[in-house]
């Protein structure tokens, strides 16, 4: 297979274990985002994959050659650090050609490639500058190119963009993934940020307490979230307990609901979870009748132009429905109204 | 009233330091002037007067030669030194917190050893009979015990054991505070450890390189002890001269003109030195 390959990889820091019997596989030319809260393991992989670090168990391929006992300084992987780790002692040019001077080319072919990734991160004519005149933005653009002066066959992002403040952070988001796109070269980002995530990747790889949680696109993670925690994590989710009857019935406290796509047999009678995002949730005016249609009280509203957030008790719950100016009943605190939880928009948690 | 008695205590707090400068250094070489201009006296060391023919002293060719030889002496322990306890100091950097304390305390602890002690512990171990010279013969270095002292070497040798802990305290600080992305992400872009150190790690400090390297030389120039004890008559330094002419030949307006030189070639070296450094950061 084209691409990297972990193979149940483990990683221990004394008692911790920051890794646990991790497998994955990334297909050649994607974008894969690690997403996660801190802890979780994500840059330890990261540092493993680049090899920073060895693991204590497990191999990591490239394209079917194990390269786990091959040194950081011979893997030629493109790496972005957190901290930029731009060398202050250089400037802008000596930074990007520092792979190439390592490597033995001549100046001439040197300042060509330099010349070459400044036009392509959009900064022509700063090569003379020191890394102090830079600002932010700038930095960080030197930083990329300087991963890709070596033409590696993987780039790895360890949050680079947690340094900008939020406006910046969304336009270089877009800026890296449409880099990405033109390059076709496999990026792998660490973040915890779930928007960037989604803004970015092809495949997110969710993880928490050193372990995977789910794999898939940003639209299945968001859709079809595998477990509570990915439920909780990626998006606001309103997470409701219930008890499976039978069929597509469950029942969330003393009203029957019915669940659409359920995939897997169940017991009757189990505990489940059902998992729901506001803007999927419709209200209605109290006493509204037909499937799904549970009574609800409104404790807070806060309206922020684009979107109005509802705060309801419902089963026993604080929920939260976003829904447009458009769809807003209208309602204030204490208000009665009909909470509809369509059969479709629900999914099944176990666990 | 609030501001006079600001402004009050404000100069109560300045006048302490003033009063550091001008006791310890102003005073003696107000001193060290008024005497180098004074009158020889066989009997009494010196009388007060304006006498500049003791400067006449300093075109003495041995002398000049001393000068330039203690110099050269500075300057090259300061080299060696530094190119010593550099890898040493970045290789304490690298090691666990525990191990680092530990090495930074043996360091420290030599510095509590004063140099007539060192001196004497270093004639003995390159004395001919126990000591370094055996193990060279084991070695395979030397073909037959011989006394290492008084020589060059030992001269040297001694002046490097001295210095050593006050380079690595120097060099300490920058080097643990060298940020360890700049060296990983060297490492991500194909640099061996060799060329890390080369290209990231040297270059990056040496503002504390050099500062370090000025203060062994400054240290080393005016050394008396370990010359004496050390060295052959022709491995006497300037402080060497400079106390033989005070006290054997009983001219201290002499040796306060020689003293009044080395203090110019000091100044003279350091400030060369920093000129140096910052043509080259300006330079590349």
């Amino acid at each position: 297979m084209l691409g990297l390959k972990i193979e149940t990889v483990s990683k221990s820091f004394g008692p911790f274990k920051a890794l646990d019997r991790v497998s994955l596989q990334i297909p050649q030319g994607q974008f894969i985002c690690f997403l996660g809260p801190s802890g979780c393991g994500k840059t330890s992989l990261l540092r493993l994959i680049a090899g920073l670090e060895q693991p204590t168990s497990g191999r990591i391929l490239l394209n079917d050659k194990d390269i786990t006992p091959i040194p950081a300084n011979r893997r030629g992987f493109g790496m972005v650090f957190q901290s930029l780790a731009l060398f202050p002692h250089l400037t802008v040019e000596q930074n990007i050609a520092y792979s190439l001077r390592l490597k033995g080319r001549d100046r001439k072919q040197q300042s060509e490639r330099v010349e070459e990734l400044l036009a392509l991160i959009r900064l022509p004519g700063v090569g003379k500058r020191q890394i102090g005149q830079l600002s932010g933005g700038q930095r960080q653009r030197v930083a990329i190119a300087r991963a890709l002066a070596q033409e590696p066959m993987l780039l790895l992002l360890d949050e680079p963009l947690s340094a900008l403040d939020a406006k910046l952070r969304e336009s270089m988001q877009v800026e890296l993934r449409l880099l990405q796109q033109q390059l076709k070269i496999t990026t792998i980002l660490v973040t915890h940020d779930q928007r960037e995530a989604m803004t970015m990747a092809d495949t997110i790889v969710v993880m928490a307490a050193g372990k995977i949680q789910q794999v898939g696109s940003p639209i299945e993670i968001y859709r079809e979230p595998a477990n509570r925690f990915v439920a909780d994590f990626i998006g606001q989710s309103n997470l409701l307990d219930a008890d499976y009857e039978a069929g597509d019935q469950v029942r969330v406290g003393d009203y029957p609901a019915r669940i659409g796509n359920i995939s897997q047999l169940i017991e009757p009678g189990r505990k489940v979870t059902i998992s729901i995002r506001p803007e999927d949730i419709r209200l209605s005016p109290a006493g509204a009748t037909g499937p799904n249609q549970l009574p609800g009280q409104i404790i807070f509203v806060r309206d922020m132009g684009s979107s109005i957030e509802a705060h309801i008790a419902c089963a026993g719950k604080q929920i939260i429905s976003v829904s447009t100016p458009r769809e807003w009943l209208g309602g204030h605190a204490n208000d009665a109204v009909s909470v509809e939880l369509p059969p479709e928009a629900c999914r099944l948690l176990l666990e | 009233m609030t501001e006079r008695i600001d402004r009050a205590s404000r100069s109560l707090i300045l006048s302490w330091p003033a009063l550091t400068i001008v006791s310890l250094v102003a005073i003696p070489f107000l001193l060290l002037l008024q005497v180098s201009v004074g009158h020889h006296d066989p009997s009494g060391l010196w009388s007060p007067g304006f006498d500049l023919s003791n400067f006449a002293l300093l075109a003495d060719p041995i002398l000049l030669r001393t000068l330039a030889y203690s110099a050269g002496l500075a300057i090259l322990v300061a080299i060696v030194c530094t190119a010593i306890a550099f890898p040493l100091t970045y290789l304490i950097t690298r090691m666990p917190r525990r191990r680092q304390i530990a090495w930074l305390i043996l360091l420290l602890s030599t510095l509590s050893l004063s140099e007539v002690l060192v001196a004497f512990a270093w004639q003995v171990m390159l004395a001919k009979r126990i000591g370094l010279s055996e193990i060279f013969v084991v070695l395979g270095l030397l073909s037959e015990p011989q006394s290492l002292s008084p020589g060059f070497g030992a001269v040297v040798s001694c002046l490097i054991y001295l210095v050593m802990p006050i380079t690595v305290l120097l060099l300490y600080p920058g080097l643990s505070r060298l940020d360890r992305d700049l060296i990983e992400a060297a490492q991500t872009m194909g640099a061996s450890n060799r060329m890390i150190f080369l290209t990231v790690v040297l270059p990056m400090l040496r503002g504390p390189i050099i500062s370090s390297a000025i203060l062994v030389a400054v240290f080393t120039i005016g050394t008396y002890v370990t010359p004496s004890v050390l060295g052959q008559p022709q491995q006497w330094t300037i402080a060497v001269l400079i106390s033989r002419t005070a006290l054997s030949d009983g001219n201290l307006p002499g040796s306060a003109a020689m003293a009044l030189l080395l203090l110019a070639v000091t100044l003279a070296l350091t400030g060369g030195t920093i000129l140096l450094g910052r043509k080259k950061e300006s330079g590349t």
